[in-house]
């Protein structure tokens, strides 16, 4: 019995942060993201030394064949540094969607690429979780047509893997004839979104599974946004507490003011447990099917409104300064923000493990 | 990550399992919250003691089951009793915080004298800690005993002294050196609630049940040697247990079973053609209040898990008891809501659900939010202690009584 992550998680855990800590400061942060792409090379090149790009990346294909839950490690420390790289899309759910239903070719060209960082394939699955302005892809049998909204880890990508709206994936070039990118532009700079307008494009279907892949590609992303939340909300928590032990009003550190030590309290007392939830959630995809979407629903929600309250109250113990774009608190606060809506909102997310359950009827 | 227990402890589980299939249906049913355990209890009791299922660690001479202690046998036997349906050991103050107090600070003779007696059920206590002047300010206790003829003589009140009526004894806190800085003048005793001079009167709480009482002591006389620790030390004694307590109130199978008996109650309870679970409203609160009953299950997982290595709970461990009391007052207010209208009837109403079960719960838990340490006193605890956040500042306190402060800050409770 042990509970937790183990000791190479934790070396694993210690040398991302270190990493982190030297190649990406707030200040490397904020250049990246008003710059027209987030990602840095900096900071993806110290992370390759790593070998994170490739953890996903079965050992065949030149990857380390990793688990969810060292995916969940990672994730949080990304979160925690607000870190501008691609990795939920890229690197976690493109290998995953490959390594389950690419064709030999496409794994075989793909896979080692990604492992090594010189490939990036965003993965686009919004539709699957809730259609928003009529988006959705058809599938004829030969051809694309529609839209797919959120394709994660957007620009600069060479592919993109892309849910129909029955639930097949499909690869798709980036320079495809019929395929328009269009970036969006949302409140956290520190990733990239984009839309794929598909007129008639030649894409290569992935295995038809009934559906398996996108469930299995959606509860992994789920995990990843709630131990990306957890790191953020970390880091946000402590902020707050080193700020409330130097700030001075009224002749004292407002730290000791118990109105607002008991707002660090509450973030930390909701805060803690979502640690515990993220990880067996993360474990129970490796290792227990059949209750993964389901921890994975909870673990999405409950992170997206604990931080939620975390991302609000830290700003608010910073008082004014919180507010200000010079004090960088809000690259957490957005990217908490992003979190939270991505892949369903916690309602969206509730009402998805209410019917997995069989208390209602799907919509 | 690995949740298996090894097979050891499957072998364990099985064994357990055994008994409960074997043995289950002599567990007694309905014990009473605030009443003295009945024969069959009793026996039951026993029968847990000698097969080691509550007791366990408790040495055999002092009338436990004398085992090495073993997080995971304990776990498995709450998860296996909890899964059953089936009550565990007795739960009472006497078995959580005065046998583990005496264990660690009683004489030879008190471990002899009270122990066994105690975890059998023959021997009910109560607590005298809390008073009207002194609830999270504990250490502001004001029931003196001064010594004369080679006796204790008390005088004061206690409050929120939960089973005094049916109590045998009473372990106590009173101020022997009035001189000493607060907490430095404490002494912790113990006596018969038989003793003349004690008068107990029921203190009926918002639920309209006196769940707790007051205990009036006028002129008490307790011979010298009914102390436990040394005097002035008292203080220092009772936070030996008040871990316990808080313990006592985080239990995640607890949670789990609130949570498992409200899905039942919004499957069943009618609106019109449908039931409480077709409403949408109602079925994203409750998804929501499955999510964190799972992340205090894992969490309670993560605290097992760190205590298996020696590691003290951390963070983990100190939020149990605010989250854990929030929680469970709040699968009471979703039962109410469910059940609209419904939700008030009480009072053995006409019409009533489950004996009006769910409003008694809705009160009686803001009772223990604010008991035991109150929410206000945890979020203390966890800035404080888990956060290193500043202290309060203290104002006009004398320096000798500033160093106990230092000490045994935070340990401060509210209700018994």
């Amino acid at each position: 019995m042990d509970f937790g992550l183990s000791q190479d998680q934790e070396m694993l855990c210690d040398a991302i942060s270190r990493t982190l800590a030297d190649t990406c400061p707030l200040d490397h942060v904020r250049e990246c993201a008003e710059g027209s792409v987030p990602f840095s090379d900096n900071v993806r090149s110290a992370l390759g030394e790593i070998g994170i790009w490739g953890m996903m990346v079965p050992e065949q294909h030149d990857g380390l064949g990793m688990t969810m839950l060292d995916a969940a490690a990672v994730a949080e420390q990304l979160g925690y540094a607000v870190a501008p790289v691609p990795f939920i899309g890229a690197h976690v759910l493109a290998p995953l969607a490959l390594a389950q239903g690419g064709s030999e070719e496409l794994k075989a060209h793909w896979l080692p690429r990604i492992a090594k960082g010189e490939a990036q394939i965003a993965v686009a699955i919004a539709e699957t979780v809730e259609i928003r302005d009529r988006a959705g892809v058809d599938f004829d049998g030969a051809k694309l047509d529609g839209t797919a909204l959120f394709a994660l880890d957007f620009l600069e990508a060479d592919a993109f893997l892309v849910a129909d709206t029955a639930g097949r994936m499909h690869f798709v070039a980036g320079d495809a004839a019929g395929l328009e990118k269009v970036a969006l532009k949302t409140i956290d700079r520190t990733r990239s979104v984009g839309e794929l307008r598909f007129s008639g494009v030649a894409g290569e279907a992935l295995a038809d599974d009934g559906g398996a892949t996108v469930r299995r590609l959606r509860d992994a992303g789920r995990v990843l946004l709630a131990a990306d939340s957890l790191g953020a909300g970390q880091a946000m928590i402590e902020k707050a507490v080193d700020y409330a032990g130097q700030r001075e009003q009224f002749g004292r550190v407002i730290g000791s003011f118990q109105a607002v030590k008991h707002m660090c309290a509450e973030m930390a007392a909701r805060h803690e447990p979502c640690r515990s939830l993220v990880w067996y959630a993360a474990h129970a995809f490796d290792a227990t099917p059949d209750e993964a979407s389901l921890v994975a629903c909870h673990a999405k929600s409950h992170t997206g409104e604990v931080h939620r309250f975390v991302a609000r109250t830290s700003t608010e113990v910073h008082g004014g300064m919180g507010f200000t774009d010079l004090l960088g608190l809000h690259f957490w606060f957005k990217r908490i923000g992003f979190d939270r809506q991505v892949l369903g909102g916690p309602e969206a997310v509730r009402a998805e493990a209410a019917a997995l359950q069989g208390w209602t009827q799907v919509a | 990550m690995d949740l298996d227990y090894g097979p050891q402890y499957d072998v364990f589980r099985e064994e357990v399992r055994q008994f409960l299939q074997t043995h289950g249906h002599r567990a007694p049913d309905g014990q009473g919250r605030a009443a003295r355990p009945s024969p069959e209890a009793v026996e039951w009791q026993k029968l847990l003691i000698l097969h080691g299922y509550t007791a366990r660690t408790i040495p055999k001479e002092y009338g436990g089951y004398g085992a090495e202690p073993d997080i995971l046998k304990s776990r498995i036997i709450a998860e296996e009793f909890s899964r059953a349906g089936i009550p565990a050991g007795l739960a009472n103050q006497g078995i959580s915080m005065l046998v583990p107090t005496l264990l660690e600070l009683g004489t030879e003779a008190q471990k002899r004298q009270w122990i066994e007696p105690t975890l059998n059920g023959e021997i009910v206590w109560c607590q005298g800690y809390s008073e009207p002047g002194a609830g999270s300010d504990l250490a502001a206790l004001k029931t003196s005993a001064r010594v004369e003829n080679g006796d204790f003589v008390i005088n004061g009140q206690k409050i929120w002294t939960s089973t005094a009526k049916q109590a045998d004894m009473i372990f106590c806190l009173v101020r022997t050196e009035p001189d000493a800085p607060k907490h430095g003048g404490i002494s912790y005793l113990i006596f018969s609630m038989d003793t003349p001079g004690i008068e107990v009167r029921p203190l009926k709480t918002m639920t309209g049940h006196a769940e707790f009482n007051e205990t009036f002591f006028t002129d008490l006389r307790v011979p010298l040697d009914q102390i436990v620790g040394q005097r002035g030390q008292g203080w220092y004694v009772a936070n030996a247990t008040l871990g316990h307590e808080r313990g006592m109130l985080g239990d995640p199978d607890a949670l789990e079973n609130r949570l498992q008996a409200l899905v039942r109650l919004m499957q069943k309870e009618r609106i019109g053609q449908g039931c409480a679970m077709d409403n949408a409203v109602l079925r994203d609160r409750l998804v929501a209040l499955q999510a964190e009953v799972a992340a205090m299950k894992f969490n309670g997982m993560r605290i097992l898990s760190n205590s298996l290595r020696g590691d003290a709970g951390g963070m983990a461990k100190l939020v149990v008891k605010l989250q854990s009391c929030e929680l469970a007052h709040q699968i009471s207010a979703l039962a109410i809501d469910a059940m609209g209208e419904m939700g008030i009837l009480y009072h053995g109403s006409e019409r009533e659900r489950e004996d009006g079960a769910w409003q008694w719960n809705y009160m009686f838990q803001l009772g223990l939010i604010i008991g035991g340490g109150t929410a206000q006193i945890q979020k203390n605890i966890i800035a404080e202690r888990g956060l290193e956040m500043p202290r309060e500042p203290k104002f006009a306190t004398p320096p000798a009584a500033e160093q106990a402060t230092a000490v045994a800050s935070g340990q401060n409770k509210g209700a018994a």
